[in-house]
């Protein structure tokens, strides 16, 4: 049994469609799980409706084993932060940390000893007497982190507190919210649409799309088992490359451009007669040598990254993307040879979507890490 | 400005006069400025300036009945006004005016726009009859008021002798009349001010209340730490307005009782007007306009210093 359940939630806003739709999922005691999908996929609904600001339209939510479907948001024993910190314009720092506390009339003696720790905790011990109109968005940002530390709730959540950050500034405060996170031991549930943020802070993710669960799991899980297409392109940057693959004798051919010699002979059947859709990374697509499967491509695109360099191709109508480590003197219009292996490849059914087979290479690097 | 040739600018340097080309600058954009400006100056010029000017130097004379000077008086007018017992009368009514209806209106209409703000079913509905006042212009709200207030066949009285009381002569009763002349102007501003309060209400981030919810804020708690701070500049636009617009009462008083009984209700610029245009004194009416005019400037430095210290400005 979990710290939150939720059993079947679904939610439907002035009784028209649904927003959210059968949600079923367990979130652990101590565990960062974060919500992750597209714009309007319902995220923020989902927030809202644990911390109670949005009435459940039906399935049952319990924390720490309470049924809490019908309790307001105070009597839920949780903090939130929001995506613009809705810190009190008019009090100061020290007014808007200790906002809560007051609400809750605890006496001052133990208000004070507790805004100090947090102050202190989150660097704010400076900023104290200013208004939130005098801070950087960084500093705000550690106004409201500190908000939601000094109530000690045990359950945190998050709605894209990063999104206002500028990348330097949000790559820290990934680490330090982290790193707050074990420190406390608090339940975090975390919003964002950002999947590097994802993948970078995550415990588990769960991927939303359309207001369905598209695949929960361990960040790893998700980048090289995704159980469908939409996950596969959603996690991971530079997306998974994709083409349409049929199986023709006993060879691989991909959007009629790459013919690959196919002798698995195992997991042949499951492909015969089917549409099928290749899904490989572009860091399993390397510089060619003279082994199977090798294909020459006219490179369309180069990105220097500096200790890596991605190379964009045509493959029919498709764009692909391969990224080699160290710094490749390639331009475009070269003709590169480049090593595409089907143990790297990931097998999806087009009608549906579904993962039919996982890159066999992942299998075995699993192993190695056990 | 290019940087092409970086020897012939090092040497050009010295020779500008940054000095004047500011100067010029500056009287460019002053110049731009007064453009912009020149329509409102010329209309506050024609339709504020001159009249305050005008009455100011009317204020120092003796007029006929056509309202030309004829002698120069100096001080005179003011000593006079300040001597006489209804000019006291018409101050003491004033301030008592303003006293009874600021707080009430503010107050009445602040507790319904925190109702209207709350999001019921149908509360479109009721926002609209709370801020319908608004459209009934002063007559037609003072006339129906007088049938209201109407001493035999008036509602409010048959109120009372249903449920056993004397009747009250609102209007010719010198203890009532300015309370049913406040009364009235509550219910005539109230339109106005609560759309303003509701309108600000409206406007404070709901994700505050959030916030507030989820920390575990009763009702109250929230209402005087959000609610009344966050929607302090538009209560403080609200007070001013209506404080001048005390002062400046003058329609209800005309047409409900002509400033009686025994002068109670002799408002200030309700006493300019029957000074001026009954009396045909306008050196002391235009006394009293620049009194009123000073009485109205000073509250306002002070509720802006004081407004200064106590408005969250976002
Ligand atoms: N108050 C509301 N009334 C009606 N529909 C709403 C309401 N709030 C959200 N929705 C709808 O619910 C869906 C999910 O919205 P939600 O805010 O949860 O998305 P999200 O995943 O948080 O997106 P984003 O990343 O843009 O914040 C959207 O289609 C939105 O239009
Ligand atoms: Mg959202």
């Amino acid at each position: 049994m979990g710290y939150i359940e939720l059993m079947d939630i679904s939610k439907s806003y002035n009784k028209q469609s649904d927003v959210l739709n059968g949600i079923d999922l367990q979130i652990e005691k101590g565990e960062f799980f974060v919500l992750v999908g597209p714009s309007g996929s319902g995220k923020s609904t989902l927030l809202r409706m644990i911390a109670g600001l949005e009435d459940i339209s039906g399935g049952t939510l319990k924390i720490n084993g309470n049924i809490v479907n019908h309790l307001p948001p105070k009597d839920r024993n949780l903090s939130m932060v929001f995506q613009n910190y809705a810190l009190y314009p008019h009090l100061t720092v020290e007014q808007n940390i200790l906002f809560g506390l007051n609400a809750k009339k605890i006496d001052k003696a133990t208000q004070k000893k507790r805004l100090l720790e947090t102050a202190e905790m989150m660097g704010l011990s400076d900023l104290l007497k200013r208004k939130p109109r005098e801070l950087s968005g960084g500093q705000r940002q550690r106004v409201a982190l500190a908000r939601a530390v000094v109530s000690d709730a045990p359950l945190c959540l998050m709605d894209e507190p990063l999104s206002n950050l500028d990348a330097k500034l949000r790559a820290n405060m990934r680490i330090e919210i982290r790193r707050l996170q074990k420190k406390l031991g608090l339940t975090m549930i975390y919003v964002t649409h950002d999947q590097v943020e994802a993948m970078t802070m995550g415990d588990r993710i769960m991927v939303l799309n359309d207001g369905i669960i598209q695949q929960v799991g361990e960040p790893i899980a998700l980048y090289n088992k995704p159980s469908n297409l939409f996950v596969a392109t959603f996690i991971g940057s530079p997306k998974m490359n994709l083409g349409k693959a049929k199986l023709k004798e006993s060879n691989l051919v991909i959007e009629d451009v790459f013919t690959i010699p196919f002798n698995h002979e195992q997991i042949l059947a499951k492909f015969q007669n089917r549409q099928l859709v290749v899904g490989i990374r572009a860091e399993h697509i390397p510089h060619g040598a003279e082994k199977d499967g090798v294909q020459t491509v006219e490179i369309v695109n180069v990105e220097q990254l500096g200790n890596e360099t991605l190379i964009s191709f045509e493959v029919g109508s498709k764009l692909w993307t391969a990224k080699w480590l160290g710094q490749w003197l390639v331009g475009v219009g070269d003709r590169v040879p480049v090593q595409i292996s089907v143990e790297n490849m990931c097998f999806f059914d087009e009608d549906t979507g579904n993962l039919i087979q996982a890159a066999t290479s992942s299998l075995k690097r699993e192993v190695v890490a056990i | 400005m290019n940087m092409s040739n970086p020897m012939i600018e090092s040497t050009e340097i010295p020779e500008i006069n940054y000095e004047s080309v500011k100067r010029k600058q500056r009287i460019r954009t002053f110049a731009k400025g007064m453009l912009f400006l020149l329509p409102s100056l010329l209309l506050f010029g024609v339709f504020l300036f001159y009249p305050l000017f005008k009455t100011l130097y009317l204020s120092f004379f003796l007029t006929n009945a056509r309202g030309e000077t004829t002698v120069f008086v100096g001080l005179q007018n003011y000593l006079g006004m300040f001597a006489s017992p209804i000019f006291h009368q018409s101050m003491k009514s004033t301030f008592l005016f303003v006293l009874y209806t600021v707080p009430t209106t503010i107050i009445i209409a602040l507790f319904l726009a925190v109702l209207a703000n709350e999001k019921l079913k149908g509360i479109g509905f009721f926002r609209t009859i709370f801020t319908s006042t608004m459209g009934i212009s002063v007559a037609a709200a003072s006339v129906f008021w007088l049938y209201l207030f109407h001493p035999s066949i008036g509602f409010i009285n048959g109120i009372l002798e249903m449920i056993g009381m004397e009747s009250i002569g609102w209007l010719t009763d010198p203890k009532w009349a300015l309370i049913a002349v406040a009364v009235t102007t509550i219910w005539m501003n109230l339109g106005f001010t609560f759309l303003v309060l509701l309108g600000g209400l409206q406007s404070i981030d709901s994700y505050l209340y959030e916030s507030a919810d989820i920390d575990g804020a009763s009702y109250f708690y929230k209402l005087r730490r959000i609610t009344i701070p966050m929607l302090s500049p538009t209560l403080f636009f609200v007070i001013t307005v209506t404080i001048i617009n005390a002062f400046q009462t003058f329609g209800q008083i005309d047409i409900l009782t002509q400033g009686g009984p025994q002068n109670t209700t002799n408002l200030i610029v309700y006493s300019i007007y029957r000074e001026a245009f009954t009396n045909y004194q306008f050196g002391t009416a235009s006394a009293q306009a620049i009194v009123l005019f000073v009485i109205i400037l000073i509250m306002t430095i002070i509720q802006f210093k004081l407004g200064e210290r106590k408005v969250h400005y976002q």
